[in-house]
């Protein structure tokens, strides 16, 4: 146990770890020391000097977010002598600050006009004339005005020691001093804008959202990211409807801090000019516009008389909409079409997992499990590229706790850089790869082994037995590609499992099977894009497409049905973790309708009983019947993440792992979605070779 | 070549091999013939600790600037660590008014040599570097010559003169960066990155070159070493004044007679320093005042400089010893002017790294160069004095203290000359369009 | 040069290793950001860090002759400033300039150190002491004359 000590901050006694900064211990008790370069988590500075602080027997001012607490130590932190050294440390670096604040984006969430309105004086006596540099753009993401730059360096170490990329450097020095890129005068690098985040001024500005608006005019929206499985919060900042940028202003997510360049630039699709805004209808061969009411009742009337005549369907779901609308279109399809072929594109064995892991509770890894666990494997995926949270997780328990990763990958990963070991294998041989690491592994007191597709059926057996034989605690994460991947699969929308993977009352056909059936009737897409590498084997089907955009399915569609985004719809997802989340409508786009809507007024013009369809009712019906998903509500209302528990028992079935394949996308790509967003597409076009290919 | 003529007052130790006028460099055959390296062979036959208290005993304290206790700085070196631990020697010399480590290379750079070495034996190095400021590429080749020479004979490599002992050494070039002289920059710049200084603790002693035990000290303190051995501690700490043991080389410059560098014992009075040896203010003008130690020190008026120069006369007169360097200011020196040209170093050196010390030497340098422009306001004298005082001890390293004391101390004994530069017009607006009057 | 520096930690020979290339070809190029980047294994950000820093390593080209002026206090005190005004009336160019025919280039530095022999100024490497504008000039019309 560490030695506590008892110090005494403005009259106030506190006892703390020996150790302790005097900053954070002073937090513990309330009492607020300013800083700008200390930031929890990240290599100490000492530089911006507004955190001095007076310490009793100390003639000079002590930096508090270096100082370590003493036993006996008495410290005042707002004695005249501290008062007057804030004074006049803001005074210092207003000198040669534009005080551009009225056109600044950062404006009204600037901690620099915070500490000034709190601290500062408010006469600067400084008349000579400043000292300015132009503002550069670094990337189509990252604009840097240096002339604001406050240099507290958290962007340089957010990007170095947060993220391991270390595009950002000091150059110069003196009142000269700035922050370099990577190359010279661009950024080659993840484009995360983690450091536009961090950046408590206005120096580092999002090319998406600079000069857009105010802060105090948006309403902020904390929600689930449109994209990867892992499930990050991202806050939209909406006017009129309209989402002028995506952050992460609230931190509270199980991201903390972090948020990619999808999550954060991503967000753009949303509000692209092909957005389908109205139902389209194929008259004489064209896709022509048409009114909801006429789109849907000839759905309703196609739907219906295939049912009637005993027609085969295909439904096909998606690995992105929201566990109600997953859980409403296996309902729709199952008990409204009496069609047992459904199935979506699956990236991850996550069935496998959940059957070897047979008798085992809390087996499966969340996200805060990563930063806390001894040790972690990482099996056959470029984690840095496909889960970035997950990464960051990694190499913030790395940083933090000295954790120790091991990597099992076909060609070299960033993890690499500080794993313990990395092994490369090749394609076919994870499993057999794993025994130069049992060792390794089991001298460590908790594991999580994360796993990507090429680990799936049998192997993922394998491998459960392998964790089993290390002897220590070891949870699991099965690695999938979208936002609802895991929910896909959890709410049954696969042919061999219902909701809560209860072998279904029969097997329909597989996606590739619906895709090759030359007497499909009707083909029926619902936030999916089989068609973007397929052909449909059936040239007489009647193909109805929800979607957002005019994708290649939507192109062969007879009735497509213009669809709302994530970012528009109430809602839960579950991330790759399993943990489910909820998502909360912030933007608005004219003419669309959230999946869940359509295929309810579907369902009434069928006249079908389905349950009312708003997304709590179906939410309710999930927690009460869908195994493992009987969440605690307080959790999902207050946005936090509930984990689903493993179901727990031997599956009826196996599952089909032939069709289990990642779509193996990059920090800037994302399925169809991804082919949407201008500014992830500018990323992929900017100079710099960097995970471009 | 550069020597002055020896002057009978000097006390010469480090520079006893020194002989005028001279062509070359000491090699090592002369060295040797002159006792060299026998400092050394004496360290060999003791243990370190040994070692370590002579050099206590001597009271040698750093020469660098701060004037630290060398032995107690190589007791603190952590001898147990399992890691290499690194003798790295302060050639960077960037004061302004300081040029005695040049001489000390330039003349007889194996003394140098050997100063490491014992150095090396009492912390258990293994390797050192000599860190020389790039503008001095000609003593960077020599000192190379001479080490080239020291690896030839067995005095530096593997299993020196026989003793088990290993140690190399090379010269490391700096590059145009008087931050660099602070240590823990130094060490930075070693590594090859910016001259950032780091936050201590921890000290070089415990982390210091390349995450390494290392201790980090001024040529001249390395080269006060081999004589201290081979004399004993003793004898040199009788050679100074109580706690300021031995001599130090002092570089004369500015309004004076006989400029130069020389040598004389700690405590050597300052005003006979100047007069006699420095031969008195040139061109038969009155003394106005004298920067005792190199441009970051206090400054002393005419009646404050009859004082011994040593640490801690220095210290109690408010001032500082500092690198050695005394610059003489006759009658005639502009105080504001030369404030001034003093802040636009400062401004220029800084970092970057501290909001006081990056911002305030740039805001002083603006405000000294128009009040130089006769462009001054009243309202200027004390913000200067205020801007200077809240840098002062607040700043990340001793770069700003270093840039706040002789602000605070010129313009508090100066202030008539800073009324008699207050402009015609007590508001100063630039005319539009026009240059700044300091381009940083 | 690297095997002055402990294993793994070769990134030490950066600024000399920069400054000795930069004396051979003139300037800090491009390519050699490239082959010193290679050839220490450091990132290009990490150079570009140290090219910004240290006033001796530049990407401009400078004259052949690059006299360097001291007006640090010890060189003031003894004309140092004078003698900077001297060399660029006598040159027709300001700090940091170079000559039209490229063989001399100005700067004006801080201290260094040869204050005891001031004024003082550096040509490339060479230091000449106790300079007069007299003696400054006729280095000059060596200088231009050596080319
Ligand atoms: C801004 C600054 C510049 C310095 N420059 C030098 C220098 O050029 N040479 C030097 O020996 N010490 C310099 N020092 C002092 C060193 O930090 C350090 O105290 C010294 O190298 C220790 O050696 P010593 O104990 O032998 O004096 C400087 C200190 C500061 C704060
Ligand atoms: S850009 Fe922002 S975060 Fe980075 S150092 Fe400057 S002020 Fe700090
Ligand atoms: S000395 Fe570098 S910023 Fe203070």
């Amino acid at each position: 146990m560490a030695e506590l000590v008892t110090l005494t901050i403005d009259g106030k006694q506190i006892t703390a770890e020996k150790g302790t900064l005097v900053i954070e211990a002073a937090k513990k008790i309330g009492i607020e020391i300013p800083a700008f370069c200390y930031y929890e988590g990240y290599s100490l500075q000492a530089a911006c000097r507004m955190c001095l602080v007076e310490v009793e027997k100390m003639p000079k001012l002590q930096p508090g977010c270096t100082l370590p607490a003493a036993e006996g130590m008495v410290v005042m932190t707002d004695s005249p002598k501290v008062v007057e050294a804030r004074k006049s440390t803001l005074e210092f670096l207003l000198t040669n600050h534009p005080l551009d604040c009225p056109v600044c984006d950062k404006g009204g969430e600037c901690e620099l006009q915070d500490m000034v309105f709190r601290y500062g004086a408010g006469e600067s006596r400084f008349t000579e004339i400043k000292h300015h540099a132009n503002e550069k753009q670094w990337s189509p993401m990252v604009y840097y005005d240096p002339a604001r730059c406050i240099l507290c360096y958290r962007c340089i170490r957010v990007c170095d020691e947060g993220l391991g990329v270390g595009a950002l450097g000091l150059t110069h020095r003196g009142v000269h001093a700035e922050i370099t890129p990577s190359n010279g005068d661009h950024l080659e690098c993840d484009e995360c804008g983690m450091c536009i985040d961090i950046c408590p001024v206005g120096a580092l500005t999002s090319g998406s959202y600079r000069y857009k608006s105010r802060p105090w005019e948006m309403n902020h929206v904390g929600t689930i990211c449109a994209h990867c499985s892992n499930g990050c919060k991202t806050t939209l900042s909406i006017r009129n409807g309209e989402i002028m940028r995506a952050n992460n202003r609230d931190q509270s997510g199980i991201n903390g801090e972090f948020l990619c360049a999808k999550g954060r630039f991503g967000y753009d699709f949303v509000h692209s000019e092909e957005r389908l805004q109205t139902p389209l209808v194929r008259k004489d061969g064209e896709l022509v516009e048409a009114s909801w009411s006429e789109a849907l009742a000839l759905v309703a009337k196609k739907f219906g008389d295939v049912k009637a005549k005993g027609g085969k369907f295909g439904v096909v779901g998606s690995a992105r909409t929201t566990n109600e609308e997953a859980y409403y279109l296996q309902k729709f399809a199952r008990q409204g079409l009496g069609t047992a072929n459904i199935d979506h594109r699956r990236s991850g064995d996550v069935a496998s997992l959940l059957n070897a892991l047979a008798g085992k509770r809390d087996a499966l890894a969340t996200v805060a499990d990563l930063y806390t666990t001894k040790a972690a494997l990482v099996i056959g995926s470029d984690l840095s590229q496909q889960h970035p949270l997950l990464a960051f997780q990694l190499r913030a328990n790395y940083r933090h706790h000295g954790s120790s990763t091991y990597t099992v990958t076909r060609g070299p990963v960033r993890e690499d850089s500080y794993a313990a070991r990395s092994i490369r294998f090749e394609a076919g041989d994870e499993i057999g790869a794993l025994d130069q690491l049992r060792e390794d592994l089991s001298k460590h007191a908790s594991v999580v082994i994360l796993f990507g597709d090429s680990v799936k059926g049998g192997d993922v057996a394998k491998l459960v037995a392998f964790g089993d034989s290390l002897g220590v605690g070891v949870k699991y994460v099965c690695l999938m590609d979208y936002s609802n991947s895991r929910g896909a699969w959890d709410m049954g929308l696969t042919h061999e499992y219902g909701p809560g993977y209860e072998a279904a009352e029969q097997r329909g056909l597989s996606l590739p099977e619906m895709l090759a059936a030359k007497d499909l009737d009707v083909f029926w897409a619902v936030g999916a894009n089989p068609l973007a590498d397929a052909e449909l084997g059936s040239n007489d089907a009647f193909v109805v497409v929800q979607e957002l955009f005019l994708t290649e399915t939507a192109r062969r569609a007879d009735v497509v049905l213009p669809a709302a985004s994530a970012y528009e719809k109430n809602g839960t997802v579950t991330n790759t973790c399993g943990e489910v989340q909820r998502l909360k409508a912030g933007a608005k786009v004219m003419g669309v309708k959230t999946d869940l809507e359509i295929m309810g007024l579907l369902a009434k013009e069928m006249g079908l009983d389905l349950g009312i369809w708003t997304p709590e009712k179906v939410f309710e019906e999930i927690r009460r019947t869908v195994r493992g998903y009987n969440v605690q509500l307080p959790i999902i209302v207050t946005g936090g993440a509930a984990p689903t528990q493993p179901v727990s028992g031997q599956l009826a079935v196996l599952p089909d792992v032939s069709l289990v394949r990642s779509a193996e996308d990059t920090l800037f790509t994302s399925g169809s979605l991804g082919r949407y967003s201008k500014m992830l597409n500018a990323a992929m076009e900017a100079p710099g070779k960097l995970y471009k290919e | 070549m550069l020597l002055n003529q020896p002057h009978p007052l000097e006390t010469r130790v480090l520079t006893r091999r020194f002989e005028y006028p001279q062509k070359n460099p000491i090699w090592v055959d002369e060295f040797v013939a002159k006792q060299g390296y026998e400092g050394f062979r004496k360290a060999l036959g003791m243990s370190p600790d040994e070692i370590i208290e002579e050099v206590k005993k001597s009271s040698l304290r750093g020469r660098g600037g701060a004037g630290f206790p060398t032995g107690l700085k190589w007791s603190f070196v952590d001898r147990k660590s399992s890691k290499p631990k690194y003798v790295v020697v302060n050639g960077d010399e960037g004061e302004p008014g300081t040029c005695k480590d040049r001489v000390l290379i330039e003349h007889d750079p194996h003394r140098l040599i050997e100063g490491c070495l014992i150095c090396a034996r009492a912390i258990g190095a293994e390797r050192g570097w000599v860190y020389i400021r790039g503008e001095y590429r000609f003593h960077i080749d020599i000192l190379d010559k001479a080490i080239a020479e020291a690896y030839e004979r067995g005095y530096l490599g593997e299993n020196i003169l026989g003793s088990g002992m290993t140690f190399h050494l090379s010269t490391h070039t700096g590059a145009g960066s008087y931050e660099c002289g602070e240590e823990s920059a130094l060490l930075e710049s070693l590594e090859g990155k910016r001259g950032n200084p780091r936050l201590k603790p921890p000290f070089p002693a415990t982390v210091g070159a390349f995450q390494c035990p290392t201790t980090v000290n001024n040529v001249e303190t390395f080269c006060a070493v081999p004589d201290i051995l081979l004399n004993g501690g003793d004898w040199y700490h009788a050679l100074g004044t109580p706690k300021n043991g031995g001599t130090r080389m002092v570089c004369l410059s500015g309004h004076i007679n006989n400029p130069g560098v020389y040598e004389v014992p700690l405590g050597f009075n300052m005003k006979r320093l100047i007069e006699e040896i420095g031969g008195g203010v040139w061109k038969g003008r009155k003394l106005k005042a004298v920067i005792p130690g190199g441009s970051s020190s206090p400054i002393l008026t005419a009646d404050e400089v009859d004082i011994p120069a040593d640490y801690d006369s220095l210290a109690k007169a408010g001032s500082m010893l500092g690198s050695g360097a005394t610059m003489v200011c006759d009658e005639t020196t502009d105080m504001v002017k030369l404030l001034a040209r003093v802040m636009k170093f400062y401004a220029h050196e800084s970092c970057g790294w501290c909001i006081p010390c990056r911002e305030g030497t740039a805001w002083l340098a603006k405000i000294l160069a128009r009040m130089d422009e006769g462009a001054g306001m009243t309202r200027d004298i004390d913000m200067i004095d205020q801007l200077a005082t809240s840098m002062f001890g607040r700043t990340f390293c001793a770069l700003g203290d270093a840039a706040a004391m002789p602000t605070m101390s010129i313009v508090r004994k100066f202030r008539n000359e800073f009324e008699a530069k207050i402009g015609s017009t007590e508001v100063f607006v630039p005319a539009p369009g026009t240059q700044p009057l300091v381009v940083l | 040069m690297i095997g002055n520096y402990p294993t793994g930690r070769q990134k030490g020979a950066l600024i000399p290793m920069l400054l000795y290339a930069q004396d051979e070809i003139g300037q800090i190029t491009e390519e050699l950001i490239d082959e010193v980047s290679k050839r220490l294994s450091v990132n290009r950000v990490e150079i570009e860090e140290v090219l910004g820093y240290y006033t001796m390593l530049h990407r401009e080209k400078r004259g052949k002759h690059h006299v360097q002026i001291c007006t640090n206090v010890s060189c003031m005190l003894r004309g140092g400033e004078e003698l900077w005004e001297h060399a660029c009336g006598k040159l027709g160019i300001g700090n940091k300039q170079t000559t039209a025919d490229g063989s001399v280039s100005l700067e004006e530095v801080e201290c260094i150190g040869a204050c005891s022999w001031a004024p003082a100024i550096l040509v490339n490497y060479d230091f000449h002491f106790n300079v007069t504008p007299e003696s400054l000039d006729a280095l000059i019309e060596g200088l231009r004359t050596k080319q």
